[in-house]
């Protein structure tokens, strides 16, 4: 039993918080949501050069081979700047899919695309009402009717939704399946389906916990400086009592969290469980977070000026795509009423 | 990372589980709030020594069996696992155990970890005093070093200490530079309590039993080399105990897991009626999450820390999420219960009530002793996240 991540892993995430705290700006954020796309090329190249967009891609397509334990630290930065690239969907999600599929005409084609940072896939699922950054996507996994397609730049039709997180970016897709591939159906489509649905959720839980420590880290600075009756309003005790409040949930997610990458990555029977437990609680830390944050702020944590609300919106976004509450809470449910449950001590790491 | 369980950890297990299956009274002992409890309790934990299964984290040369944080976990979850009865001994084996073999003399080690692995004494703890709660530095109980220099006289008092009424030895932090201040000139002093001048005035609990007491001293000689650590090292000696106590062995994952099981198998009995109240299903599955969620997180300080990683603040976290999981599953339980959660489990139509009404009254303490979840809070603040004190 060695549940810590090793020296590589955090060497790496190392690296990747200070590469995303210079390049991913709350002013590079504002710039990117001028633009039209709401994305910057050169950033998602610099990604690249990183090895990050091909880290899971299998080194036979020119990627890094990793796996999900290895990418879910480097999630959590990502949410720590609200990183807007589709960075953790193609990692975690979309290459993901691709690999696990039995179609290797697709996997040859986009893989090594993927990995030099010329294409970038998105990918829908029923589960979620929209597609994250289809505008920008080279190749769209789109579930339908119990199916997954691959549909190409161009055969489909995008209907941009505006969201209050002016970095989401997210589209209604209609497409035709004639002009689309069949990438899996019946069974297959049905484990890639569920397995997609698990990584975007992982992928969610791991940003939440970055965007909570981000949460926090902004609410100790401003209350550290901000004076009332003379002294910083963080010497007060009811200002202190609610940053512990988001300290305590987001410090017992975080192994969830880790726990819950390690189940997708080794295939553990109680993957699904193990998912929507980090899910759940990791989010609802966020939520905490957000809501703590903004009060002890007061009214300027209400404007659209300080930065706070960047990270606040992407949280209560998080939340609520792959799988909500009532999703996660529901598979966690069906595990432990079920009649043969099997939980108690002992059994967390038996599975 | 790997979480697989070594066949090391496999072979500790089964041979805990077959000890503890062939060992553990079919009975429930009765409280050891009760004389007649405590006794069984006492003899509980001689024979929990006997089998080497007492206290498996200390040195196999005073009965322990050397288990690292994960062998230990692993003990606690056969041990929940097996209904086995509550440590009488915990402030003993637990919190000054271990700081005894940080502080202690070889002779103080000798004297004392026997008697306290076998059960022979039994340790209370005195820290609280009226006017020293939440603020331990304000400890005015006094401690003066006779002439000869051979024996302390102490003179004041301590209050909330648990196990007192029937302990054999109490510890505790007593002021001997009676013109210090507070965190200085304490001294960590340990007392029997059969010495003249002693007066133990038991307190009931809120169950009504004698859990904790408080202890008078009036002119009471205690040898010298009852000291723990230096004169005046008192302070540093006492957060290396609560250190222990907030830390990992107080209150261990599988405690919590078996409660969450059980609430989840009293939701199922009373499902009919429990989701009447949409609420009560949610909470289940939140008990259930959170439990889950103190295991793996504890797993992962615990290889964390046989690493050679340190636990800081962040132990004021653990504190604040074991004792509001507590407070919140109890509370869900007696939500489920309905008009019968008030019923006392003897009463005639208190069917199917289990042990939860004791454990709801129980569990209104745990946000207040081992420093009070403000107290925490306050911590968690200011040291972890840096907010400013002052």
């Amino acid at each position: 039993m060695d549940f810590t991540f090793n020296e590589d892993q955090l060497m790496f995430q190392e690296g990747v918080r200070d590469f995303l705290m210079n390049e991913v700006s709350p002013e590079k954020i504002r710039e990117l949501w001028e633009t039209e796309t709401g994305r910057c090329d050169e950033l998602w190249g610099k990604l690249t050069e990183m090895g990050l967009t091909g880290l899971t891609v299998p080194e036979e397509f020119g990627g890094m081979g990793m796996d999900e334990l290895d990418f879910v630290l480097l999630a959590q930065e990502c949410g720590y700047v609200a990183l807007p690239e589709p960075l953790v969907q193609t990692v975690l999600v979309a290459v993901p899919t691709l690999v696990n599929s039995s179609n290797d005409d697709l996997k040859s084609t986009w893989l090594p695309k993927v990995a030099e940072g010329s294409a970038r896939i998105a990918v829908g699922l029923e589960q979620n009402l929209l597609v994250e950054d289809a505008h920008v996507a080279d190749l769209i996994i789109m579930e339908k009717a119990g199916a997954l397609y691959a549909v190409e730049k161009g055969e489909a039709e995008l209907e941009y939704n505006e969201s209050v997180d002016l970095s989401r970016k997210l589209y209604k897709v209609t497409f035709n399946e004639a002009n689309a591939t069949l990438l899996a159906e019946g069974d297959e489509a049905k484990a890639l389906i569920a397995g997609a649905l698990n990584r975007g959720a992982l992928g969610c839980a791991a940003q939440a916990l970055g965007l909570t420590q981000r949460m926090i880290d902004l609410s100790v600075q401003y209350t550290s400086e901000r004076e009332q009756f003379g002294v910083a309003i963080g010497t007060f005790q009811a200002v202190k009592h609610r940053m512990a409040n988001v300290a305590v949930p987001l410090e017992y997610s975080k192994a969830t969290v880790a726990f819950a990458a390690y189940a997708i990555a080794n295939n553990l029977a109680s993957v699904d469980e193990n998912v929507s437990h980090a899910k759940s609680i990791a989010c609802a830390a966020s939520l905490i977070g957000a809501k703590n944050s903004i009060q002890v702020h007061g009214a300027m944590g209400y404007t659209w000026e300080v930065n706070l609300h960047i990270y606040m919106k992407k949280a209560w976004a998080l939340d609520k795509t792959w799988g909500n509450q009532a999703f996660h809470k529901g598979r966690i449910a069906d595990a432990i009423f079920a009649d043969n449950a099997n939980i108690g001590a002992g059994k967390t790491f038996l599975a | 990372m790997d979480l697989n369980f070594t066949p090391e950890h496999d072979a500790f297990r089964a041979e805990a589980r077959e000890w503890l299956a062939a060992n553990v009274p079919a009975e429930p002992l009765k409280t050891y709030d009760t004389e007649e409890g405590f006794q069984q309790h006492r003899e509980w934990e001689a024979k929990m020594n006997e089998g080497r299964w007492g206290m498996v984290t200390w040195p196999t040369e005073l009965g322990g069996r050397d288990a690292d944080l994960i062998q230990w976990l692993i003990f606690e979850e056969e041990y929940f696992r097996a209904k086995a009865p509550s440590r009488v001994n915990q402030n003993g084996i637990f919190l000054l155990g271990p700081t005894l073999m940080e502080y202690g003399t070889e002779e103080q080690k000798a004297e004392i970890l026997p008697k306290m692995a076998d059960g022979t004494e039994v340790w209370a703890q005195g820290w609280s005093e009226p006017n020293a709660g939440s603020d331990m530095a304000a400890v005015r109980a006094k401690a003066e070093l006779t002439e000869d220099g051979e024996y302390y006289i102490i003179n004041g008092q301590k209050t909330w200490s648990t196990r007192a009424v029937w302990a054999d030895q109490c510890f505790g932090m007593f002021r001997t530079d009676p013109e210090s201040k507070r965190h200085k000139g304490l001294t960590f002093i340990l007392v029997p309590l059969d010495l003249e001048g002693i007066t133990v005035n038991p307190i009931p609990q809120l169950d009504g039993l004698p859990g904790f007491a408080e202890i008078f001293f009036d002119n009471v000689k205690v040898p010298v080399n009852r000291r723990l650590g230096d004169e005046g090292q008192g302070w540093e000696v006492a957060m290396a105990t609560a250190g222990f106590e907030r830390g990992l062995m107080l209150r261990s994952p599988a405690r919590f897991q078996e409660t969450a099981k059980r609430l989840v198998e009293l939701y199922k009995e009373n499902q009919a009626t429990a989701d009447e109240d949409p609420a009560i299903r949610d909470a289940v599955i939140k008990a259930y999450m959170s439990a889950e969620s103190y295991c793996i997180t504890t797993f992962e300080t615990a290889c964390r820390l046989i690493k050679g990683g340190k636990i800081g603040a962040e132990s004021s976290t653990n504190k604040i999420f074991w004792s509001e999981l507590d407070q919140d599953m109890h509370a869900t339980a007696m939500d489920i219960l309905a008009a019968r959660a008030e019923l006392e489990p003897f009463a005639p139509q208190a069917k199917g009530v289990g042990t939860w009404l004791d454990g709801f009254l129980f569990a209104q303490s745990g946000p207040i002793y081992a420093g009070t979840n403000e107290i925490q809070r306050n911590i968690i603040a200011e040291r972890m996240l840096g907010m400013p004190r002052k």
